[in-house]
């Protein structure tokens, strides 16, 4: 079994309309959509959607104001300045002046440390693990797709893509599977580590424009450090010519397979539009850019040692 | 008062948004702080000049073996399995670690001492139009930028406007850069897809109290996904702040680093027009916060 990750470094370069151009074209795979808290795959792949997971994520401390005796070790303790001091409730009966302070964590800011559940002199904070979002098995053409919706504003993206690729490689195993995609976050950060360690391959999803490359030098270098191989492709390549031109001599400079370059196409948003991948929606030069895409890709993955016995 | 130029999804047109609207208010005595620490590019667009470079670290431990008893409490306080006792000595996970101080703290022996893991690199610079510049580069395999980008708001001065241009998506790098904004622009684009991340990080702001504006790009008017994105902003009542028509050529200058309001008049005036309105709306967000 072999995983490939599509990466990008920087956003909206086209990670995802490729990604589920390859899971059409491979002939059977496992899907992964990593761009756990935004995530765009379900609405271009046409799925069904079998099972439901909650995702547990960390811990989230959480002050019981019955139990509290407002000595403020919390505050003192926490570096994440998650605990601040409100003026608390009103009770029934009681007049402005008797408002009595409370501690309260913020959950955004809380890390899931457990600091001041420890030091709690009073045993006055719970540590619960929490609920983040959810975990799908969805069913689709060529396998399964493996995606998620993250809580609004919850944390542990990293964690959860971690959780979703060892889904993804247990059902390759059971079903006899040989090839796991992978959607990846755009940046270099927590998701996308997690989304790249362990892959035999990535694709760099880049674009020529100056961001574009800056951004796909440090996600090579990402690729790198983590021994993945690295192949490339450039969308959108005829918006700036000279800097394709630049991109495909970076690659051969520094061992990156090719693997082909796409046209800017209206189809890429109409097939969007329609909820299908771009070479089931269209026959046109994006599409058939894609496929050469493809063909180059399991050229090369073939030639990828495998990585994990 | 702080402008957070943020989208969801990547590539919609936040960073150019953030130059752009610098360009237009460079007189204001503006500051612009890039939190896109992973991928940072509005140094790209802006070229900044007298660059500062600056070294940021964290926090990890540092065991020192002749006081540890190996008592493992440590290890027991640790949530990241950033610390553990192994085979018969304590070993770190630096790279684990969220600098939380709990297993200095817990330590009986005092023989924990803090150490320090490089994050990344804050940088600054002054562009040739006057603007102070502050961007972060996170280390190439540091899997953490939330504490990068504290440090990088950390030189926002509240007695100026700051334009702060946010990363990509909805979670902790997106929420560190946009909680304490005073409003934020939403740069969308009318795709199926940005239609649908627009909707999660509506609901993020919704869940931080931060007031919000829409910018569509790549606007079409004869286009459905236009409308969609009209309808999406009336149902939720937020305003629609500008449209920028979808252009090549503005695509072209943007693919070289290259200013749109040096360069498309007809841009310059959309870009005139959106910094006005902004400015109107956080007079008026002020005022309301001014209120006893």
């Amino acid at each position: 079994m072999k995983e490939l990750t599509i990466i990008s470094g920087k956003g909206g370069t086209g990670k995802t309309s490729v990604t589920a151009s390859l899971a059409t074209l491979a002939p059977s795979r496992v899907v992964i959509d990593a761009d756990v808290d935004a995530a765009n795959l379900f609405l271009t792949l046409p799925h069904e959607v079998l099972e439901t997971i909650p995702f547990e994520g960390g811990h989230k401390a959480r002050i019981d104001q019955s139990l509290c005796i407002q000595c403020g070790e919390c505050v003192d303790r926490c570096c994440f300045d998650a605990v601040t001091k409100s003026p608390g409730q009103k009770s029934p009966g009681q007049d402005a002046q008797d408002f009595v302070e409370e501690y309260l964590i913020d959950p955004v800011s809380c890390e899931g440390c457990k600091v001041c559940v420890h030091f709690c002199p009073a045993d006055a904070i719970t540590f619960e693990r929490q609920i983040c979002g959810e975990k799908y098995i969805s069913k689709t053409d060529n396998g399964p797709m493996i995606h998620a919706r993250l809580g609004i504003a919850e944390e542990n993206s990293g964690l959860l893509v971690s959780q979703l690729r060892e889904q993804a490689r247990k059902m390759a195993k059971d079903h006899d599977i040989p090839l796991i995609i992978t959607d990846g976050p755009p940046g270099i950060g927590c998701p996308v580590i997690a989304s790249v360690s362990n892959a035999d391959a990535v694709l760099i999803v880049t674009e020529p424009t100056h961001s574009g490359i800056h951004d796909m030098v440090r996600v090579k270098k990402l690729a790198d450090q983590m021994n993945a191989a690295v192949y490339l492709c450039v969308n959108k390549a005829d918006l700036n010519p000279d800097m394709t031109l630049n991109i495909k001599k970076f690659c051969s400079e520094n061992a990156i397979q090719f693997a082909g370059e796409i046209p800017f196409d209206r189809d890429v948003i109409e097939s969007m539009k329609m909820g299908q991948s771009l070479v089931q929606f269209s026959r046109g030069p994006a599409a058939l850019a894609v496929e050469k895409v493809w063909q180059n890709v399991s050229e090369y993955m073939k030639k990828t040692m495998n990585r994990l016995l | 008062m702080i402008l957070t130029v943020a989208s969801g999804k990547g590539g919609t047109g936040k960073t150019t948004v953030t130059v752009n609207l610098a360009a237009i208010a460079a007189d204001k005595g503006i500051q612009v702080f890039d939190c896109d620490v992973e991928e940072p590019n509005s140094h790209i667009f802006l070229k900044p000049e007298n660059i500062t470079s600056r070294e940021i670290g964290t926090m990890v431990p540092v065991v020192d073996k002749d006081r540890c008893s190996l008592c493992g409490e440590c290890e027991k306080i640790c949530q990241f399995s950033a610390i553990a006792l192994i085979a018969g000595r304590i070993m770190t996970f630096p790279d684990m670690c969220h600098s939380c101080q709990g297993c200095v703290m817990v330590c009986p022996e005092d023989a924990i001492i803090s150490g320090s893991r490089v994050l990344g690199t804050l940088k600054t610079g002054t562009t040739p139009g006057g603007v102070d510049l502050t961007w972060g580069e996170l280390r190439i395999g540091e899997a953490m930028s939330p504490p990068l980008i504290k440090q990088v708001k950390k030189r926002i001065d509240p007695l100026k406007l700051s334009i702060v241009d946010a990363p990509p998506g909805t979670s902790c790098p997106a929420i560190e850069t946009l909680r304490d904004s005073d409003l934020a622009l939403l740069v969308s684009e009318p795709t199926p897809f940005g239609l649908n991340d627009l909707a999660l990080t509506v609901e993020v702001l919704k869940k931080l109290n931060v007031p919000m504006g829409i910018v569509i790009n790549r606007a079409d008017t004869e286009d459905t996904q236009t409308g969609l994105l009209d309808e999406y902003a009336h149902r939720e009542g937020i305003d629609i702040m500008q449209r920028f028509p979808f252009s090549r050529e503005a695509a072209m200058i943007c693919s070289r680093g290259e200013m749109l309001v040096d360069k498309m008049p007809e841009m310059k005036a959309l870009f005139q027009e959106l910094y006005g309105k902004i400015a109107l709306k956080l007079d008026t967000i002020k005022n309301r916060e001014d209120r006893p």
